[in-house]
C-alpha cells in the first residue's frame, strides 16, 4: 500500500509540473529554469536528515559536504532568481517613465 | 523526542510543497514572477525548519554551521555575479544540488531494505553524479575555461557503451546486495558519464543541456525522497523534473533543435563539426561616421543585440543611441532572438537591466517580417542568431535554428570585436555580403562614437 501511495504522489506531481509551466513565454525561460533549479535545492532537507543520523565521523563529513552543496543550491538559487526578476521589475518603472 | 507530531510534520511539508507549486506557477508569468520566487523561498524555509523540529538529529551545531557557511558563500556570489555570467552560475548551483542528492543516497544505502528503496538509491546515486559532473563541464564551457566546441575522441561511443554496461551491472549489484563499495563505483561511473554526455555538446546547445541536467537533478531529488520516505523531497523533485522536461523541450524548439540531436548528435559524427576556417575574404569595414550617416538618414532601424553587447556592458549606450535616433523621428525596434545571449530569455534580462522599455523589444516572429521594410539592421555583438547558414547549409551545426532575417534589410551593420566566429564556432556568410558594413571594436566604445557622430549630424 505504501508503494501505491508514493506512486500516487509521484504521478500527480508529474502532472502538476507539466501543467504549471506549459505556455510560458521564452522571455521567462531563464528565470523559470533558475527558480526550478532553486527548488530542487530542497535536497537540503535530505542532507540534514543524513547528517543528523550519521553513524561515524567519515559519514558525518560526507553528509556535511552534502549539506554545504545543498545550501549553496537552495540559497544561491533563490537569490540569483530574485536578482534576475528584480530587473524585470525595474523595467516596469522605466515603462512608466517612458509613458510620461 | 521530536518537537512536533508526525501529523504536524506532514502538514508543514504539504505547505512547503504547495508553496513550490505556486512558485513555479508564478514564475510562468512576468507579473507574478518575483512574488512566485519569494513564495518558493518561503516554502523552502518552512521545509528546512520542519526537518529540525520533526527529526531527532545529532550534530545540529555542525549542520547549522555548515548551512551558515553555504549561505555566506552563495549569497554574495549570486548578488555580485555579472548578469552575463549568470547562466554558468545557475549551472553550478544545479550541479551541487545533484551532487548533494547523490551523497544523500550513498549514505542512506545501509538503511535501505526493500527493493523499491534500493532501486531509488541506485538511481539517485547515478543520476545525481551525472548531473554534478555534467554541470561542472557546462560551467567550464560557458566560463570559456575550456573550448566551447564539441570535444570528441576516437571510439567515444564504445567507451560510452562500455560505461553504460558497467553502470548497469553496478546498479544491479547495489540493488541486490546493497554493497557500499560498488555503490561508490556507481557514483564514479555517473561522474564519468556526465563528462562524456556534455563534452561533445557544442557551445550553442549548452543552455539546453543546463535545463536538461536541471530536470535530472529534480528526478534525483525525487528519488531521494523515496529513499528517505520524505514526501516533500518526492513532490518537489518530481515537480522540477516534470517542469524541467517541458522547459527543455520548449527551449530546444525555440532553437529548432531536438533534445536527442543535441545529446547524441555529436556521436553520429560530422554534423556538429562545421567549418572553422576563418577566411581572409574581403569585407567592407566602415568608420563610426559612416555608420552614423546610415543610421541618421534611415526611416526604420532594427537593432539585433547579442551576447557581445552584454559583455561590453553597452546596453546603456545602445539605448541612448536608440533614443537619439527616435528623437530624429526614426523608428527603432529591438529584435530579440529567443536565445540571444547565452540562455533563452537572457537578452531580455540584460536589456531590462539597462531599463530598455518593454514595448520596443520584439520577439522573433514579430520582427522577422519587418526586416524587408527596414533601412538598416544594426547587429551589435550577435552572430549566430543572424547566420543564414541556419537556413542554407544542412551540414552546419546551427542548421534548422530559426534566425532573425537581418539579411533582408537594405543595409546591415555589424558591430564586432573581430572576425572571430560566434559561440557556435562557425563562419557567417552575411559578413561578406555587399550591403554589409563592419565596424570593428569594443561595442561600448564604438557605440559611443556612433552616438556622438549621430548627434553631430
Amino acid at each position: 500500500m505504501e508503494e501505491i501511495k508514493i506512486l500516487t504522489y509521484f504521478v500527480l506531481a508529474v502532472f502538476v509540473g507539466f501543467e504549471v509551466v506549459s505556455k510560458v513565454s521564452s522571455t521567462l525561460h531563464t528565470p523559470l529554469m533558475s527558480g526550478a533549479n532553486a527548488i530542487h535545492g530542497i535536497i537540503l532537507v535530505g542532507s540534514i536528515i543524513v547528517a543528523g543520523h550519521a553513524a561515524s565521523t567519515g559519514m558525518l563529513i560526507l553528509a556535511l559536504l552534502a549539506v554545504l552543496m545543498a545550501t549553496v543550491n537552495l540559497v544561491g538559487g533563490f537569490v540569483v532568481t530574485d536578482r534576475m526578476l528584480e530587473m524585470f521589475g525595474g523595467k516596469k518603472k522605466a515603462q512608466e517613465g517612458h509613458a510620461r | 523526542m521530536s518537537l512536533i507530531s508526525p501529523e504536524v510534520e506532514a502538514l508543514l511539508y504539504l505547505v512547503a510543497a504547495v508553496a513550490f507549486i505556486l512558485a513555479l506557477k508564478g514564475l510562468s508569468s512576468p507579473k507574478s514572477a518575483r512574488r512566485g520566487n519569494i513564495i518558493g523561498a518561503a516554502g523552502a524555509l518552512v521545509g528546512v525548519t520542519t526537518v529540525f523540529l520533526a527529526e531527532e538529529l545529532k550534530n545540529v551545531g555542525w549542520i547549522l554551521l555548515v548551512i551558515g557557511v553555504g549561505t555566506i558563500i552563495s549569497v554574495p556570489a549570486s548578488r555580485m555575479v555579472k548578469m552575463t555570467q549568470m547562466p554558468q552560475l545557475v549551472a553550478l548551483f544545479n550541479g551541487v544540488g545533484g551532487g548533494a542528492a547523490g551523497i544523500v543516497a550513498l549514505l542512506e544505502l545501509r538503511a535501505a531494505d526493500t527493493l523499491g528503496f534500493l532501486l531509488a538509491v541506485a538511481f539517485t546515486i547515478f543520476v545525481g553524479s551525472v548531473s554534478f559532473s555534467g554541470s561542472v563541464i557546462t560551467f567550464l564551457k560557458l566560463q570559456e575555461l575550456m573550448t566551447t566546441r564539441p570535444v570528441l575522441f576516437k571510439g567515444q561511443q564504445y567507451v560510452m557503451g562500455a560505461l553504460t554496461i558497467a553502470a548497469l551491472v553496478a546498479a544491479v549489484i547495489v540493488v541486490t546486495q546493497g554493497n557500499a563499495v560498488v555503490a561508490t563505483l556507481l557514483m564514479v561511473a555517473g561522474l564519468v558519464m556526465g563528462l562524456l554526455i556534455v563534452l561533445p555538446v557544442g557551445g550553442a546547445d549548452v543552455p539546453i543541456v543546463i535545463s536538461l541536467l536541471n530536470a535530472l537533478t529534480g528526478l534525483a531529488v525525487a528519488a531521494s525522497g523515496l529513499v528517505l520516505d520524505n514526501t516533500l523531497l518526492l513532490v518537489a523533485g518530481t515537480l522540477v523534473g516534470a517542469s524541467g522536461t517541458i522547459l527543455t523541450r520548449a527551449m530546444a524548439s525555440a532553437m529548432g533543435r531536438s533534445v536527442n540531436n543535441i545529446i547524441f548528435g555529436a556521436f553520429k559524427g560530422g554534423s556538429t563539426a562545421g567549418s572553422t576556417e576563418v577566411s581572409d575574404r574581403p569585407v567592407k569595414s566602415g568608420s563610426a561616421e559612416d555608420v552614423a550617416i546610415l543610421l541618421g538618414y534611415a526611416q526604420k532601424v532594427i537593432v539585433v543585440p547579442g551576447y557581445g553587447l552584454a559583455v561590453a556592458q553597452a546596453q546603456h549606450t545602445m539605448y541612448e543611441l536608440a533614443k537619439e535616433l527616435e528623437g530624429k523621428g526614426i523608428e527603432v525596434v529591438f529584435g530579440i532572438h529567443p536565445v540571444a545571449g547565452r540562455m533563452p530569455g537572457h537578452m531580455n534580462v540584460l536589456l531590462a537591466e539597462a531599463n530598455v522599455p518593454y514595448e520596443v523589444l520584439q520577439e522573433m516572429d514579430e520582427v522577422n517580417p519587418q526586416f524587408k521594410t527596414a533601412d538598416v539592421c544594426l547587429v551589435v555583438g550577435a552572430n549566430d542568431v543572424v547566420n543564414p547558414a541556419a537556413k542554407t547549409t544542412p551540414g552546419s551545426p546551427i542548421y534548422g535554428m530559426p534566425i532573425l532575417n537581418a539579411g533582408d534589410a537594405q543595409q546591415v551593420v555589424f558591430l564586432k570585436r573581430s572576425m572571430r566566429p560566434g559561440f557556435a564556432g562557425i563562419e557567417n556568410e552575411l559578413l561578406y555580403e555587399p550591403n554589409t558594413t563592419l565596424l570593428f571594436g569594443d561595442a561600448k566604445e564604438t557605440l559611443g562614437k556612433v552616438l556622438s557622430a549621430v548627434k553631430a549630424l
